[in-house]
């Protein structure tokens, strides 16, 4: 049993939104391929739509590895989508905070991005990230919802996507104002205005190592106070 | 802020991933926290006078093998731990090995002994302390740990504080060993465990609260 989950997770990565995977359904529907064979083609098709999504992503993702910026920012594009998706279903009673965490967690996969290796599912990756999220927003708003939700399985990551935004309750940049300026301004000039790690080194009289690290410990800074915040 | 403005913040000048960097930090951790455990060790406890000559008996090395596995299972274990989605698999194995080796020793020696002798075997000299001085060496390196882990993104963090609290722990019992004058395998099998268990229940304590992220 846990093999085939583990064939039909593999196949789910990329789930596009078209299909409509509800919770649990992956086991379903492996035993459905199992008793009704004119199905099972249809989950051969679906599989290989799923996996296109899913190396395309991929591929997005090992090209903002490299330092890729716009490769980066198709990634984050495609994995905000399927996480508006994916949150709102499972959030159902703080619809208004849902926005609020999908850029939680993007900021969240942003600083962890380090932590995923090539030999792994990127979809297994992002979703235990994304379900870490969710359990420590539930277990900080301490609701029965925490409780209810723990079966799902990574190709539900992928299975909704949904590209309207809501209006995000905190206000990220204002706690960007919180952060000392040897971790904003570097994050300012560099991720806000474009600025390259020299030019930024120059304007700021930082050395470009304290520039660099001055961005990475401010992201991180900044998720730490955006989950003080919830 | 926008979510399109704030994946236009995190794409901006985005930055090259070392992939080398999470075991750079975990060697210079490690080499750190061992450190100050020798240095505690030598100041409080002070090297055993004959570990000149019990290191040429393979008894030694093998009471050192015991801890330095654990500490390298413990290790794969962490790394694991430390990054989502991915799954502990044979480790638990890797660690358990190196605790039901050293209970099987300890069985052997029990068995070939005199009745009366099995006692002292266990017991030793210095029971009732040595699990302390593992707990006090691993003041050092349990900070040390700590430190590393928070790096990586841990998803189950009470098993990760766990496993890193006995990365700390088998990494003090290393150095303990330069000090620690018992050589029954029946001892270690039972004191040394406990030693190494102490941290390690206090890393599963902690974790949620130092790993969180």
């Amino acid at each position: 049993m846990d093999d085939e989950r583990a064939i039909v997770a593999h196949h789910g990565f990329g789930c596009s939104e078209t299909i409509d995977l509800k919770l649990g359904a992956p086991l379903a529907t492996a035993a459905a391929a199992r008793s009704q064979p004119t199905s099972s083609r249809g989950l051969a098709n679906r599989g290989t739509i799923l996996q296109d999504a899913e190396s395309r992503l991929k591929a997005l993702f090992v090209d903002g590895l490299d330092g890729h910026a716009g490769a980066y920012r198709s990634f984050l594009q495609a994995l905000t989508r399927h996480l508006r998706g994916y949150l709102r279903r499972r959030m159902p009673h703080y619809r208004d905070d849902v926005e609020d965490l999908v850029q939680e967690i993007l900021l969240a996969v942003h600083n962890a991005r380090h932590t995923w290796r090539p030999d792994e599912p990127l979809t297994a990756w992002l979703h235990a990230i994304a379900r870490y999220k969710l359990m420590d927003f539930f277990r900080s708003h301490a609701r029965r919802e925490f409780l209810n939700d723990p079966l799902d399985d990574h190709a539900d990551l992928l299975a909704d996507s949904d590209d309207e935004p809501a209006q995000a309750r905190h206000d990220i940049g204002k706690l960007l104002e919180e952060l000392p300026d040897r971790q904003r301004l570097p994050i300012v000039h560099m991720k806000l205005e474009g600025l390259s790690v020299t030019e930024t080194a120059r304007l700021t009289g930082l050395s470009e190592s304290a520039v660099k690290v001055g961005v990475h410990r401010g992201l991180k800074a900044l998720a730490a106070l955006i989950r003080g915040r919830r | 802020m926008k979510t399109d403005d704030l994946i236009g913040l995190l794409a901006n000048q985005v930055t090259r991933v070392d992939r080398g960097a999470v075991s750079r930090r975990f060697a210079k951790a490690l080499l750190l926290g061992a450190l100050g455990s020798l240095i505690l060790m030598s100041m409080v406890f002070g090297v055993r006078h004959d570990l000149g000559s019990v290191a040429r008996t393979a008894l030694f090395w093998a009471k050192l093998a015991y801890p330095l596995a654990i500490a390298v299972a413990a290790m794969l274990a962490v790394m694991r731990l430390g990054r989502p989605g991915a799954r502990a698999g044979y480790t638990w194995a890797l660690i358990a090995l190196p605790f039901i080796a050293v209970w099987a020793a300890g069985v052997l020696v029990l068995d070939g002994a005199a009745p009366d002798a099995r006692w002292p075997l266990v017991m030793g000299q210095t029971w009732s302390t040595c699990p302390f001085n593992i707990l006090l060496l691993s003041v050092p390196t349990f900070p040390a740990v700590f430190w590393t882990v928070r790096s990586l993104a841990p998803t189950r963090l009470r098993l990760a504080g766990a496993v890193a609290g006995l990365l700390a722990s088998s990494t003090a019992t290393i150095v303990y060993c330069l000090h620690c004058p018992e050589m029954s395998p029946a001892f270690w099998s039972v004191w040394y465990a406990i030693g190494m268990l102490m941290p390690a229940g206090i890393g599963a304590w902690l974790g949620p609260k130092l790993l969180r992220w």
